[in-house]
């Protein structure tokens, strides 16, 4: 290990020798859930109103226009400012609606997509949680969202969002086969489950270098498979503003519409932080060889800083499919699932088990 | 869940009566507030979780009994209700009566009318388009192609603005020539318009045509044969999707078309993709028009010397005319007062409509939208 380490599980070590020192380590530990709690959410909301903002400047440029630009400079409080209003507006109640599972729904979104965002590892000791069964937990986490979308399709007591309801059930489940194959294929080449310790590894190279084609192949299915997850453009189905209005949020407004929107947004953030972590080395600087000034270079830039990069990169592809092709048809959707990707799934998933066995991968 | 459908807590989605509830057949009212009706527009559609069993049209918000007041109208009048039609062929619509009123008094307008008739009918042709294009893309959920046909259709709007001092409506056509002559940029922006929508036409086709989800979107979806879109009457653009030869400036040909040679486009396939391409190659055609007519406008009057008020003789007049959509058809009656007995407009876009239940059972409600999208209604000519 050469050069400069960014390590902040110094910093958070010693905030919590301190706390414990001070009151004892059980009140301890409460205060450092309450604050890495706040820390997280307020993460979690800027994050997500950055995305929107990103995402809104994205496709103004790919659509010869300006975008926001005029709430602060290059219009970067435009959505704040958007998220006040929408915090002000009334919530709407709806007759004959299910009341309860109506509230409850945007709560089971967020809190699927806010566990899944404390796993990710930012930079080396900056992540709020990193069990042993990391990958794992994000797939489980992740697949919660689909209850809180099918709750809110069939609770609004719309036929459109109940059609929007069926067909994110339909595209989530088959979706998350892919993603789950994928990640299992990226797994049979690091054995271990742990995100900190994946990273680790590619130390020396990132994965999408080192496991030959196969990790090519299944970066491009966990690209298409996961934007199908967070039903994103092309495979928003389940929000076809052009068919269904707006799918299974059609009744909701205010705050449980920007719950919907921001739970949207922070999916594809831990869909390009899982891509990123299991592909392109998470926080690891980028080495080239035996470069030596280059890689010594590259150290110097912060690992959070590589982190984002790498997330943006990940995050501007995905964007760019949403704002270039048109929208698949339901039975288009499940067919390219079934019949193209699963098959292609289990044949890389042989063939990186072959790779490793024989221990053809650098 | 009990045996009729969903009734959970007090929901209220229940099936279609009558029909079994395990089929699960539900209606869906698509508008008259719906994203992707381009209107004031209402299709009862009848599903079968997500295939459409059948789709009913009402039509009639946006009614504003245009052939009604007309007859207390006078003719110059007439001209100006036309724009509230079909809006995208606006300076077409005017053509039509104008070309009736003139028909009828037997006059002849020059040549220079008739050339700035034939250019600014086909750049009407090409806006049009260009907003269906915009428009088609963003049904099938491409939304970025909402921005490249608005920010060129501009293009045109500017030389209409220009011209005739309108950019949607301009109500540039009088019976008997034109309200006003060319403004002397006319040529020049029109040539220069050209010059640049030529390679945009390119960028087009490579953002939309060639995308392989566009291709399984649009082909062999509402496939309509020739014999229906004959039965139909469904014409424009439409109808010669389905190999249907209606084109009015081939067949009746008015104005300076007889002076131009151009293609009629036809596709034989009758899917949306051959609608879709229709319209592709009719921009390109246009445009040949536009470059065979620019060059030489010959000198001559704008207008032909009126009366102060117009009578038309005790009879019958017809006049066709292809607008974006199809052939708009102009039937005026006259009893010799300054207002018309009774006039009746053919709309392109009745007809059109008429056919989506045909084409659009068993398809997906994705599906239907792609086939409205690709008949390229415009409601307010509709309801008239």
């Amino acid at each position: 290990m050469t050069g400069l380490v960014y390590d902040f599980s110094v910093i958070t070590q010693s905030i919590d020798h301190y706390l414990v020192s001070h009151w004892g380590p059980s009140l301890a530990a409460t205060i450092e859930f309450v604050l890495v709690g706040i820390l997280y959410l307020l993460i979690y909301a800027l994050v997500g109103l950055m995305l929107v903002y990103a995402e809104r400047r994205i496709c103004a440029f790919i659509q010869c226009r300006l975008g926001p630009n005029r709430v602060g400079p290059q219009g970067i409080f435009q959505t704040i400012a958007d998220f006040i209003k929408l915090l002000l507006k009334e919530n709407i109640r709806i007759e004959r609606a299910d009341k309860l599972l109506f509230f409850v729904a945007p709560f089971i979104i967020i809190v699927g997509s806010f566990l899944a965002f404390g796993t990710i590892p930012f930079a080396k000791g900056l992540h709020a949680l990193d069990p042993d069964i990391g990958l794992f937990f994000i797939m489980a986490a992740t697949s919660i969202g689909v209850i809180g979308i099918l709750l809110a399709g069939w609770s609004s007591n719309s036929k459109y969002s109940l059609i929007g309801a069926m067909r994110s059930g339909a595209q989530i489940v088959s979706y998350e086969l892919s993603v789950g194959l994928a990640i299992v294929t990226m797994v049979i080449l690091t054995g271990t489950l742990q995100l900190s310790e994946i990273i680790e590894m590619q130390r020396d190279g990132w994965f999408i270098f080192k496991g030959h084609i196969p990790a090519i192949l299944s970066f491009v299915i966990l690209l298409i498979a996961g934007t199908a997850e967070t039903n994103r453009g092309p495979f928003d189905l389940a929000e076809a503003e052009s068919e269904l209005t707006a799918g299974f949020h059609t009744e909701y407004s205010g705050i449980k519409f920007a719950f919907f929107f921001l739970a949207e947004y922070m999916n594809m953030f831990v869909l390009a932080s899982v891509a990123t972590t299991l592909f392109l080395g998470g926080w690891m600087p980028l080495h080239l060889g035996n470069f030596e000034t280059f890689n010594h270079v590259m150290d110097f830039i912060p690992p959070l800083v590589w982190f984002l990069v790498k997330v943006f990169t990940v995050i501007y592809i995905i964007m760019l499919f949403k704002w270039t092709y048109p929208r698949l048809r339901i039975d288009q959707l499940l067919s390219l699932e079934w019949k193209y990707l699963l098959p292609i799934n289990l044949f890389n998933l042989i063939l990186m088990s072959v790779i490793v066995l024989l221990g053809l991968h650098f | 869940m009990s045996g009729t459908g969903i009734e959970m807590h007090g929901l209220d989605i229940r099936p279609v009566e009558g029909s079994r509830p395990e089929d699960q057949e539900f209606e869906i009212n698509m508008g008259p507030q719906h994203p992707s009706t381009h209107g004031v527009m209402r299709f009862l559609v009848r599903l079968k979780g997500e295939t459409v069993e059948s789709v009913t049209p009402y039509c009639g918000y946006i009614h504003r009994g245009i052939e009604k007041m007309c007859e207390s109208l006078t003719y110059p009048q007439i001209v100006h209700l036309t724009d509230r039609m079909d809006y995208l062929s606006a300076h077409i619509n005017n053509e039509a009566v104008c070309l009736a009123v003139e028909k009828a008094l037997g006059i002849e307008v020059s040549d220079r009318v008739k050339y700035i008739r034939t250019i600014l009918d086909e750049l009407t042709r090409i806006a049009s388009h260009q907003l269906w294009w915009s428009a088609f893309g963003m049904d099938l959920g491409a939304l970025t192609t909402f921005f490249y046909g608005m920010r060129d259709r501009e293009k045109i709007l500017d030389i209409f603005e220009e011209t005739t001092g309108g950019r949607l409506i301009q109500s540039y056509n009088i019976p008997g020539g034109l309200m006003r002559d060319i403004h002397p940029n006319f040529q020049k922006r029109t040539k220069e318009f050209i010059r640049y929508f030529r390679p945009k036409l390119k960028e087009y086709h490579d953002l939309l045509t060639g995308n392989v989800i566009f291709r399984n979107r649009t082909v062999g979806i509402g496939v309509m044969s020739k014999e229906e879109a004959i039965a139909f009457g469904a014409t424009g653009p439409t109808g010669r999707g389905s190999g249907w030869s209606c084109d009015v400036r081939k067949r009746l040909p008015y104005s300076a078309y007889d002076r131009v040679s151009f293609n009629e486009v036809l596709m034989a396939e009758g899917d949306s993709y051959a609608r879709y391409m229709v319209r592709m190659k009719e921009m390109e055609e246009s445009m040949n028009i536009i470059e065979q007519l620019i060059e030489n406008i010959p000198e001559g009057n704008y207008a032909e010397k009126m009366k102060a008020i117009i009578k038309l003789p005790e009879g019958e007049y017809f006049q066709h005319v292809e607008t974006a959509r199809g052939e708009l058809v102009v039937h005026i009656i006259s009893d010799g007062n300054k207002n018309p007995y009774r006039v009746k407009f053919r709309s392109p876009n009745f007809s059109n409509l008429s056919v989506i239940d045909k084409i659009s059972r068993g398809m997906k409600i994705a599906d239907l939208i792609a086939i409205s999208g690709s008949l390229d209604l415009v409601i307010p000519d509709l309801d008239r």
